[in-house]
């Protein structure tokens, strides 16, 4: 197995042969010619596999460590568990399909789509059953939304513990949604008067279940069948889920086979002994629902460090929030003492990830990185300190406070904390 | 109307686009249907089907199914969540949150059990079995103290658990917004400090010290002579399809395959052909531990007369299945773990 891109240069990076030292390298090996060009490679003079090889494409083996990654002893299994998308390895706004991080609370379901059904039943005119086919009758709508888990950088309430964006905040992806309002199957079947919340249901083995309030149903949900232009990945509820524009990922209902129309909520498991914040005083709150305001830099980061001399440096990072869209992302090199606004590239979408820039010289001394993003609704990203003084550190849930990387003069980043 | 009907009627005037009212597909959902699928409960008892169950009928069945997982008295085993205990904890270091010192609602544990548990055998419990396993752990949570205690449909809702007035609706925002004032940009601070770094604490995954990648995880194709080297006898193909298929009843607890671990049951790697109990570093029940000892050899006969009725076979082994009828599942899954004997 040859070693690929990420690992090659990260070795000869960790021994001392890049950064710093390796300007002088560059600058001797440059009076030499350049053997990638003096000699021919394999793939100039072979031919190459045809059309045939590979109907459905895979990313290059040299891409082999651009994938999502398990944290073992978060939890006790791994069907019910989560895992990681690689935040610095990707760019743009978009995550592709197979790097969405999972979270699965009984594994991944694996639904026939002929046998898929959804029912809309309780305080409705007429309770119905939907087949695939008829939910794409429906008039289709296409939203790119980020869909985070309200326990992303939920290990960093205590302190700086895992060292990587992956980890620290890649429960997190960002995809294009194809599918219909949730609001025309409500028409469909006819609302009661008195109905006031939906319970979506998993027909996984979890079954899992979450009390919507129907205006939220109304406003912007919907029941996607496509991401990225392709069908939903079975690990992201193949064939149907519930998009819940903004507000955590649990309610994102996966695998949904069942929308119950109710007057009240039902408390269920999710959202009594799980996805409540307990506060310093013992006390917890509930129907914490809207995702704040939070961003982080990807580039460079403890997995991703700097592996260039000093001078022209691109840093880079994502922001979003789940009340609007971002406005503005500001980055401190100094720890908090001084920022500067980042630039924000591609497009800004509500309630979707947004991608910023900040490119600067650098002088190769140590940093402390920081972004700050700030939302449409004049939200302003935390820090973490004014959100334990506020929270106490039992909450587990909707950490966004401002993430620190130190990079140090050799490139290499680490997870820490600052006064 | 309701404030949401409302709201309905104005959000089809934005937004999104407007559906010519209801265009008649779907159909009508049967009460069978109806019933089939909506189990839930709400704390108000509605959804509570008929039946009954005492404490000690739900510690008898909670031994069976769930103390693989959760301990005998809900105190847990290993990561698996604990369910009983943790009173006056909320406020420490580090709270234990059980249905007696932090769920709000009894219906939650009765939806919940009736829904997602056993883990792995989801939905496989009788009514009366989830009111007795509800009143086993209300016990255990000394929210009732007497073993004959009777939980039903009729006296549910006057169970009440301790924390339910310690819930409450989401302040946010709870921090300062821009309103407030615009953040500072120049000179926000004198000194600034690492307080705390990541690396002390050395609980990264770290692929490269765990012995390299698992490369063919990520599309890497594998060398055709490794893919061969990995190939079993043939078998049946489409047996040992199936049994991969049932083997998903079995993964709750058990791992087989490459990098296959101990879990709840020991790794199931070159099972066929090995005496009984023999698997290192897994804790058996003392009778596993007696039959190997006294020569059961786990070959394709012992195995299917095991998965048959477990507990008939083993008395008392920590194994809480309640076995395969179906003899071609049995071979199926026979087949399917012979793969894995190398």
């Amino acid at each position: 197995m040859t070693d690929n891109r990420h690992t090659a240069s990260r070795r000869a990076f960790l021994k001392g042969g890049l950064a710093l030292g390796g300007a002088a390298v560059t600058a001797t090996a440059a009076r030499g010619d350049d053997p990638a060009i003096i000699e021919m490679q394999p793939w100039t003079s072979q031919l190459g596999e045809g059309v045939d090889a590979r109907p459905y494409g895979h990313p290059s083996p040299y891409e082999a460590e651009v994938k999502r990654r398990n944290v073992a002893w978060l939890t006790a299994d791994p069907i019910s568990s989560v895992n990681f998308t690689p935040l610095h390895e990707l760019d743009g706004i978009i995550t592709p399909n197979g790097l969405c991080f999972e979270r699965h609370h009984g594994g991944i379901a694996e639904v026939d789509p002929a046998n898929w059904r959804l029912m809309i039943n309780g305080l409705v005119d007429k309770p119905l059953v939907f087949t695939l086919d008829d939910l794409k009758r429906f008039p289709r709508v296409n939203k790119i939304h980020f869909l985070e888990c309200a326990a992303n950088s939920g290990m960093e309430w205590r302190g700086a513990q895992l060292n990587g964006c992956q980890f620290t905040h890649g429960m997190i992806h960002n995809v294009m949604y194809t599918g219909v309002p949730l609001r025309y199957l409500l028409e469909e079947a006819g609302l009661k008067p008195n109905a006031e919340w939906l319970l979506p249901e998993g027909g996984d083995a979890s079954g899992m279940t979450r009390s919507l309030p129907l205006f939220k149903a109304i406003d912007d949900c919907m029941i996607a069948f496509k991401m990225n232009g392709e069908a939903l990945r079975p690990e992201q509820g193949y064939p149907a889920r519930l998009v819940v524009p903004g507000w955590e990922g649990n309610m994102w209902v996966k695998w949904i086979r069942r929308i119950e129309v109710g007057d009240q909520p039902w408390h269920h498991r999710e959202e009594t002994s799980k996805y409540t914040d307990l506060m310093a005083n013992g006390q917890a709150r509930r129907f914490t629902w809207e995702m704040d305001v939070k961003s982080v830099i990807t580039n460079p980061s403890p997995q991703a460090p700097i592996t260039h001399s000093h001078g022209a440096t691109v840093l880079t990072g994502v922001a979003w929030s789940g009340r609007g869209t971002i406005t503005e992302v500001h980055v401190t090199r100094d720890g908090g003492k001084n920022w500067d606004r980042a630039r924000i590239d591609g497009p800004s979408l509500d309630k979707s990830m947004h991608r910023f820039y900040y490119e600067f010289n650098w002088d190769g001394k140590p940093m402390l990185l920081q972004s700050r993003a700030i939302d449409s609704e004049g939200m302003i990203q935390p820090t973490k300190n004014e959100l334990r003084k506020v929270r106490g550190v039992n909450s587990i849930y909707h950490n966004n406070g401002i993430q620190t990387w130190h990079v140090r003069e050799t490139g290499e980043a680490e997870n820490v904390e600052v006064s | 109307m309701s404030r949401y009907l409302k709201g309905l009627a104005l959000a089809a005037l934005i937004a999104i686009p407007a559906q010519a009212g209801q265009l008649g597909l779907g159909r009508e959902a049967t009460p069978a249907e109806i019933s089939a699928w909506d189990i839930d409960v709400r704390p108000d008892g509605v959804g509570l089907p008929e039946g009954r169950g005492t404490v000690a009928e739900g510690e008898e069945i909670f031994v069976e199914r769930c103390a693989v997982c959760h301990g005998d008295f809900g105190e847990g085993v290993g990561r698996w969540p604990v369910l009983a205990g943790g009173q006056d904890t909320l406020k420490d270091d580090r709270p234990v949150k059980t249905i007696g010192s932090y769920w709000p609602y009894l219906s939650t544990v009765w939806d919940y059990v009736d829904r997602a548990m056993p883990f792995g055998d989801a939905q496989s419990l009788s009514d009366d079995e989830v009111y007795a396993i509800t009143a086993y752990l209300l016990y255990l949570n000394d929210v009732v103290d007497d073993e004959e205690f009777e939980l039903s449909r009729d006296n549910f809702t006057e169970i009440r658990l301790p924390n339910e007035e310690n819930f409450f609706a989401d302040p946010r925002p709870d921090i300062a917004v821009l309103a407030d004032g615009a953040p500072c940009m120049e000179n926000c601070k004198d000194k600034v400090e690492i307080t705390a770094h990541a690396t002390v604490l050395n609980v990264t995954p770290d692929e490269e010290a765990a012995g390299g990648d698992n490369q063919s995880d990520a599309g890497e194709p594998l060398a055709a002579s490794e893919v061969a080297a990995a190939e079993p006898e043939p078998v049946d193909p489409e047996l040992i399809a199936a049994g991969e298929t049932i083997f998903k009843k079995c993964k709750a607890c058990h791992q087989v395959g490459d990098g296959a671990k101990h879990r709840v049951g020991p790794q199931l790697n070159n099972l066929l052909d090995r005496a009984a109990a023999s698997a290192d570093g897994f804790k058996y029940s003392e009778t596993l531990k007696a039959s190997g000892a006294d020569g059961l050899i786990w070959t394709a006969e012992t195995l299917s007369a095991f998965l048959e009725a477990p507990k008939m076979y083993i008395p008392k082994t920590k194994m809480s299945f309640k076995g395969l009828e179906s003899a071609d599942d049995r071979a199926a899954i026979i087949a399917y773990l012979g793969q894995f004997n190398e």
